[in-house]
């Protein structure tokens, strides 16, 4: 086995090589923000095209650099030039860029979005001088978009595995808890728990098998962040996972994603494969005594799946219910052994806060929330995207200024964030920081940071309905009052929408949501009522309107919603069950 | 038809074997059938209740739970439109009728000709792109349609999906 020395030395040999040698280096963002936008057809189109004209260059699938309004993003670094980056690019247009700038020098101002790099082009501006990149601190997201995914190398040339490398021949695993308690990372799945203390409590819990398992079941409509780090830089979560694992001298790691999803699957089960090749996972890591162990575990459509507790029941293979705590799953986890599970942004910060010290961290950020917050930008915005800003900055600086605001002269009406339980946040409220004890004050949660726009012709009472019946769809049925609630929420609000309401709906509709949110076991049940609740509060005239005038300010609800709330039983139930004992 | 039948058979016993899980369970092994198959048989139900060493109430009752697994063949194109919030505030709903209207269906599901099966989807995950589809797992957004938006978007669609249902997709 090569030392760790040797494996950077060859890794930066191999990227210097792409950087700065005699090709040009062509990448483009095929994350599933370019897969939608075609970039799958794009590459076609770039290697027929050099292959015709006999250009020799390398060209790599590179994940989501975040500018996903611009996508298919192709950028392109020529020997001796800056990196440029091309937008909106379609199989089309490639003879023409390739013709232009490939073969010719002509940079082509006309179809580049910016240059990043030495050097100075006319007439595009530089990327770090973009509204939507100098804001941002990217630590999690540092490698997305620069490296391709399915080379380790190029990760290990960016500084990857030194932080795994750093813990093992330097620090013990109490200092590597240690770091993570004073960086102050919370965790972005939701709670907001810290995680240095909750690897703390799996560290007391007896071996020798121990459980990480890392979530990205990311049912958030709106979210896609942690498929983006597993679709750009999966590396960085098996880095963050394999720490974990040191910290807390756990013997397994698991990934955790929804079937179906092709991108982050393929790249992390390939990510896991090329680890253990090079010996930075397996038995003895690195030449040391500590071993780790991961693989790929897949769910199948379950938005409640990614509750810790319904997690561990999918990973087990059975229905994804959640279970009743205590006991906690740093005592009785996955197959009843000790277990830790963390969200994948969460563990992405990982390798870069031991490199670079807790403090560094800790520095980042406000008193309460450390670090940066990646969010999901999307709905009636300019520029929709994946960003990670430094925590504390206020939303309406987010929205305004780093994606470029609501197109068309439009006003924000309200922001849909946390996911579907979160809610809706008036535009009134913009005002508040990120930061999870502001934003909670404020009723509104940041959960796993989508953050979904809308406009002045939104209706808050078709979008609280299509949010209940998402909810209501995805209720995993254990607990008969989040089972029973949300169904009779939703068919009030049916009611409402088409201008049947009955008198007592509201109050009929507070009872039901407060005996859900004292009674169910798990937060899709105690949460289930808050995005009535919220668009009750922030908008009361949209609700009267609808229940007392019969009319739909904005005319939405004259459009019929599609929703398949009846339809789980139709497509469970098409072939009779025939038992046999 | 026994041939057919025949080589069911050896694709759920394929699939079985040939999982990419390392840890197998009765969940690893529907979607491994799933994969392979396009759908579960309900024979492949006894298969995989003997090959997880469980019961087959247990293995129903996994089946049943996660709404992508369906018990009836699936047509030969999949289409699916997402109806997440993204999705919804950008016209998503306009697009779901139009499919469901171009291919004659009052809610999802497949078409008497065993064509097209048409689903919802809570959300695809290209919510930057929205409003986005998904054509036989191969998801597709404005972007990829040449920019278009609003009407010219749904018209497109519409084009597409009747292609799909002819049986002449491009």
């Amino acid at each position: 086995m090569s030392s760790f020395e040797e494996l950077l030395e060859e890794s930066q040999r191999r990227f210097h090589e792409l950087e700065a040698g005699d090709k040009p280096w062509i990448r483009v963002g095929t994350a599933v923000c370019g897969e939608a936008s075609g970039a799958f057809q794009v590459i076609e189109a770039i290697n027929s095209e050099l292959n015709k004209r006999g250009i020799a260059a390398n060209v790599s699938a590179v994940g989501c650099i975040g500018l996903c309004y611009a996508e298919t993003l192709v950028d392109i670094l020529k020997p001796g030039k800056p990196r440029v980056f091309y937008k909106n690019i379609t199989p089309e247009m490639v003879p023409d860029l390739v013709e232009s700038y490939i073969v010719g020098d002509n940079h082509r101002p006309d179809l580049a979005l910016a240059y990043s790099g030495e050097g100075n082009l006319d007439g595009i501006p530089r990327l770090e001088d973009l509204p939507m990149w100098s804001r941002q601190v990217r630590i999690a997201l540092r490698n997305c978009g620069h490296i391709d995914p399915l080379d380790i190398y190029q990760y290990i040339a960016k500084g990857g595995y030194a932080a795994l490398n750093k813990a093992i021949t330097k620090m013990e695993p109490a200092d590597v808890i240690k770091e993570m308690q004073d960086s102050g990372l919370r965790g972005r799945g939701g709670a907001a728990f810290p995680t240095g203390t909750k690897w703390s409590f799996l560290a007391r819990s007896p071996g020798p098998l121990k459980y990480i398992l890392c979530n990205c079941e990311e049912g958030d409509p709106g979210a896609y962040n942690d498929k983006g780090i597993l679709e750009s830089d999966p590396h960085s979560l098996i880095e963050g996972a394999i720490l974990a694992g040191f910290a807390t001298e756990a013997s397994n790691g698991v990934v955790f994603i929804r079937h179906g999803h092709e991108g982050p699957v393929q790249r992390t089960m390939h990510a896991i494969e090329q680890a253990y090749e090079l010996g930075l996972l397996g038995d003895n890591i690195l030449g040391s005594s500590f071993s780790f162990h991961m693989e790929v575990s897949l769910t199948g459509d379950s938005y409640v799946s990614g509750e810790e507790t319904a997690l561990m029941e999918s990973v087990e293979g059975k229905r994804a219910m959640p279970r009743a705590r205590p006991p906690f799953p740093a005592a009785y986890g996955v197959w009843g052994i000790p277990s830790n599970i963390n969200n994948i942004k969460s563990l992405s910060y990982v390798s870069e806060i031991i490199s670079k010290g807790g403090e560094w961290f800790a520095g980042i950020g406000t008193e309460g929330s450390k670090g940066t917050a990646i969010l999901c930008l999307s709905g009636n915005i300019a520029m929709p995207g994946m960003v990670e800003v430094p925590m504390g900055i206020t939303l309406r600086d987010v929205i305004e200024n780093v994606v470029g605001g609501v197109p068309d002269g439009r006003n924000v009406k309200f922001l849909q964030t946390g996911g579907p339980l979160g809610g809706v946040l008036p535009a009134d409220q913009m005002d508040i920081e990120l930061d999870f004890g502001v934003m909670s004050q404020a009723g509104a949660i940041l959960g796993s940071g989508g953050i979904i726009v809308a406009d002045d012709r939104a209706c808050a009472v078709n979008m609280t309905r299509l949010l209940v019946a998402f909810c209501q769809y995805e209720s995993c049925g254990k607990c008969f009052p989040c089972r029973l609630g949300m169904t009779n929420l939703i068919e009030i609000l049916e009611r409402i929408a088409s201008f049947e309401s009955r008198p007592q709906d509201l109050e009929l509709m507070r009872t039901v949501g407060q005996n859900m949110a004292a009674t169910s076991l798990c937060g899709h049940g105690q949460l289930g009522w808050n995005p009535v609740q919220s668009a009750l509060r922030s908008f009361p005239d949209d609700f009267i309107a609808h229940m007392e005038e019969k009319r739909c300010p904005t005319g939405q609800c004259m459009v019929p919603v599609f929703t398949p709330q009846r339809t789980r039983s139709r497509w469970t139930s098409a072939q009779p069950i025939e038992l046999k004992f | 038809m026994t041939n057919n039948q025949d080589d069911q058979t050896r694709k759920i016993g394929e699939a079985l074997a040939n999982q990419s899980a390392r840890t197998v369970t009765v969940l690893s092994s529907l979607l491994a059938i799933e994969d392979a198959v396009g759908y579960i048989p309900p024979k492949a139900i006894e298969e995989v209740a003997a090959y997880t060493n469980s019961t087959i109430n247990d293995v129903w009752g996994v089946a049943s739970f996660y709404t992508n697994f369906r018990f009836t063949p699936p047509g030969e194109h999949i289409v699916e439109v997402c109806w997440g919030p993204t999705c919804h505030l950008l016209g998503a709903q306009v697009i779901l009728q139009a499919a469901l209207q171009t291919l004659g269906l009052p809610e999802e599901g497949d078409t008497s000709d065993g064509k097209v099966s048409l689903k919802y989807n809570t959300c695809l995950g290209a919510c930057s792109q929205g409003p986005v589809i998904s054509i036989d797992h191969k998801i597709i957004g404005p972007q990829a349609l040449g920019g278009l938006n609003g009407d010219a978007m749904v018209r497109k669609v519409v084009e597409i999906v009747s292609q799909l249902q002819s049986g002449s997709p491009k």
